[in-house]
């Protein structure tokens, strides 16, 4: 680089922060947590804004309900934005999968081994839910399989055939559901073991007395369980190097001799069976499902992904988070208002951000 | 002429040409060649879609703009006169004062989508229409004391719009093409019988008035942006569409235009609600806002022919013919399979919409142009040197 880049470059640089001239005082220190950590916060802005709102107890249960519907979220979103990311596939088709996936683990829940969900003791009940969720996992993934080969694999790299073809193939998915499942919802009552709530002690301050309804911490963890093994694969692992790369530049890594395809292929089908654990996971949050449920939750995933900004992991596990919870806030507020309130965030964050939360790859 | 009025982008194709012809005269003889309540609808629903469709191309086709959000501009025309004629009677200036009231938020929404679209990329447009229409809906849905939430509102149309309303005094008679030919077909030999049964009594009333105020309206919208998309304007779309850089480079700002286009054809979306609620005379959320409203909408467009305005046209009429009709065949079909199957299942006249979308699927691999271009292209080639 020439010293005449050079300083260009120092310039546009010290241009695009101007937060940094302020000094070192709080006003700077918190104009530069505002710019370098978007995500926090807008997360601590999120959670402080209707703690004056709301009174602390009833904040609390809505935090916790917000985290748990964050979390099923951000399984759902994961792997669209991962696809997005990678291969610049925008898969609309994602909702059939969350369908597909509750509708998948409904069936071993309701049917196959009903007898086992339906008991009270936590071990016979979680023989009914793992097989429940793998099943989920296992039909959401093999049909992403097919699905790739057939409909996605033809229109690679053309964005408008893209869109349609996978808006066609997301009809199609969801008319196959209503013919294996019937066209009428279904109810999915939730294993007795995840019923109820923890109540917390009186003893700690603020927050004591409040019910924590047990099924959402479960999402909780499981949300956070996926997100760690997420990140571990994406920072530690050799296909986790892979996919940041391909993600960076696709072509440079197909030129270092690795098959990006199949890499893809591998990104695509786990997106799909994260979609259906979600969906699954869903599934027994609402203890009904219908055809349509993954079109809905669409919205709430398109939104993620645009909020954490594309092929980001970790944006799109916060930007989940914040849909959860601007979602209870709000739903409890104004209950009419939440979905508005969703888009509303959307559009702010792209005014204030174009480009995401945490943006990995230039848009 | 007759190349003015057609701007100078006449069909092209002899097979195409006919079957524009056949849907002009159903169109514009409509009621008095169909006999039944189900036929007019679909008639009046065909001349409303046609707006839709055509106004969606613009985008799509046109410009490569995917915008999901076509359906709120829609339903803010349907709902703008259900809300107007509930508030202020049935009378013209509630029609009037509709109209411009959905107009002017559709401008300024469709403003507010295309400058935020600025600010993001392409693909991020199909996105954001997405989640702003979701939220649009939900909001139509949830303000019950102003929609009417899911039971939707009763459109209370003019007088002289609706069933009492008699402008002839004097008796009209319709010819019933398909009683003519389904007797052609069983009696042939009884051919005097035939075209006795075939003439039926038309009550021309204030429906049939209202239907040939859609489909003028939806024969001038045509033709306008049959001049819009062959103008200068026009071409500068489809060179946005070819290659935006290109486009830019060479002086023109493709945001005005691309932003120009938006707005046109949310404003003839919303034209075409305001028909749909005067036809209708009843709107919800299910027949205006709906998600699967807008992918029918899309699939018509794909179908007829992207970025052929003839295509929007052919594909809305094939479409509502499937949507109306398709279900008594797969019925035909399901009674030759025996019950209880998968099979069966699969001809279920519910699933109709299965064998469309993979007919779509396989229409987008196949026939990337739709119908429409599919015909311009075979009639090409068979006269190479012309």
């Amino acid at each position: 680089m020439s010293a005449l880049e050079k300083t260009l470059d120092n310039k546009s640089a010290r241009r695009e922060r101007p937060w940094k001239a302020l000094g070192k005082g709080p006003r700077a220190r918190f104009a530069a947590f505002r710019e370098e950590k978007p995500h926090l916060f807008l997360l601590a802005l999120m959670m402080l804004v209707p703690l004056f709102m709301i009174n602390p107890t009833t904040w609390a249960v809505l935090t916790i309900s917000g985290l748990a519907m964050g979390a099923m979220v951000f399984l759902m979103a994961s792997g669209m934005t991962l696809t997005f990311g990678l291969m610049n596939v925008l898969n609309l088709a994602h909702g059939a999968f969350i369908s597909l996936g509750a509708f998948a683990g409904a069936t071993v829940l309701t049917v196959w081994l009903n007898g086992y969900s339906g008991d009270s003791s936590l071990l016979v009940n979680l023989v009914a839910i793992l097989p429940a969720l793998g099943f989920a996992l296992a039909v959401a993934g093999l049909v992403g399989l097919l699905f790739e080969r057939l409909v996605i694999k033809p229109v690679y790299g053309d964005h408008l055939k893209q869109i349609l073809v996978t808006v066609g193939g997301s009809i199609i998915l969801l008319e196959l559901i209503q013919v294996i499942w019937g066209p009428n919802e279904i109810p999915v009552p939730r294993p007795d073991a995840l019923r109820g709530a923890f109540i917390v002690s009186d003893a700690i301050p603020l927050i004591g007395g409040i019910a924590l309804e047990k099924y959402r911490l479960i999402a909780v963890l499981l949300g956070l369980a996926v997100y760690g093994l997420m990140t571990w694969v994406i920072d530690r692992t050799r296909v986790g190097v892979l996919i940041r790369a391909g993600v960076e530049d696709r072509e440079m890594v197909e030129v270092h001799g690795y098959r990006i395809r199949l890499l893809f292929l591998g990104v695509f089908v786990a997106g799909s069976a994260l979609a259906g654990l979600g969906g699954a996971m869903w599934a027994m949050y609402r203890e009904i499902i219908t055809a349509h449920m993954g079109d809905e939750l669409m919205i709430s995933v398109i939104v993620v992904i645009i909020l954490g900004g594309l092929g980001s992991i970790k944006g799109c596990f916060y930007g989940a988070i914040l849909v959860g919870l601007i979602n209870l806030y709000v739903g409890f507020l104004e209950p009419r208002l939440a979905a508005v309130a969703t888009v509303g965030l959307m559009v702010g964050v792209l005014m204030w951000r174009p480009q995401g939360l945490i943006p990995v790859i230039k848009v | 002429m007759l190349n003015a009025i057609f701007s100078g982008d006449t069909p092209r194709s002899r097979p195409l040409t006919a079957i524009l012809l056949v849907i002009l005269v159903c169109l514009a003889l409509g009621p008095f060649l169909f006999d039944g309540t189900r036929a007019f609808s679909t008639l009046g629903m065909i001349c409303v879609f046609i707006v839709v469709v055509a106004s969606y191309d613009l985008m799509l086709g046109y410009t490569h703009i995917v915008s999901f959000a076509h359906t709120m501009f829609f339903g803010i025309g349907a709902y703008g006169m259900a809300i107007a004629t509930d508030a202020m009677g049935n009378n013209f200036t509630a029609i009037l004062v509709g109209l411009a009231g959905a107009i002017a938020l559709s401008v300024v929404l469709s403003l507010l989508l295309g400058l935020l679209s600025l600010r993001v990329k392409a693909i991020f447009f199909a996105l954001v229409t997405l989640a702003v229409a979701f939220a649009f809906l939900s909001l139509a849905t949830q303000l019950y004391n102003i929609t009417g939430g899911e039971d939707g509102l009763r459109v209370r149309v003019p007088r002289e719009l609706g069933p009492a309303f008699r402008p002839f005094d004097g008796e009209l008679r319709g010819f019933s093409i398909v009683t003519f030919l389904s007797g052609l077909f069983t009696e042939p030999g009884n051919l005097g019988e035939v075209l006795r049964e075939s003439v039926f009594k038309v009550r021309f009333s204030g429906r049939e008035l209202m239907y040939y105020v859609a489909f003028v309206v939806s024969l001038l919208v045509f033709l306008f942006l049959l001049r819009m998309v062959n103008s200068p304007f026009g071409r500068v779309l489809q060179a946005i569409r070819e290659n935006e850089f290109r486009a830019q480079a060479l002086g023109y700002r493709t945001v005005f235009y691309r932003t120009a286009a938006v707005i046109v054809s949310a404003v003839l979306a919303t034209l075409a609600g305001v028909m749909f609620a005067l036809i209708n005379r009843y709107v919800n959320p299910e027949n205006t806002l709906d998600f699967q409203l807008m992918v029918f909408i899309l699939l018509m467009c794909v179908i007829g022919g992207m970025g052929t305005l003839y295509g929007s046209v052919v594909g809305v009429a094939l479409f509502l013919l499937a949507q109306n009709y398709l279900q008594d065949l797969l019925r035909l079909f399901a009674a030759q399979v025996p019950e209880g199957g998968v099979m069966a299942e699969l001809v279920a006249p519910d699933r109709w919409l299965l064998w469309f979308g993979v007919l779509f699927v396989l229409s987008v691999y196949f026939f990337p142009t739709g119908i429409v271009g599919q015909l311009r292209i075979w009639s090409q080639r068979r006269k190479p040197a012309a």
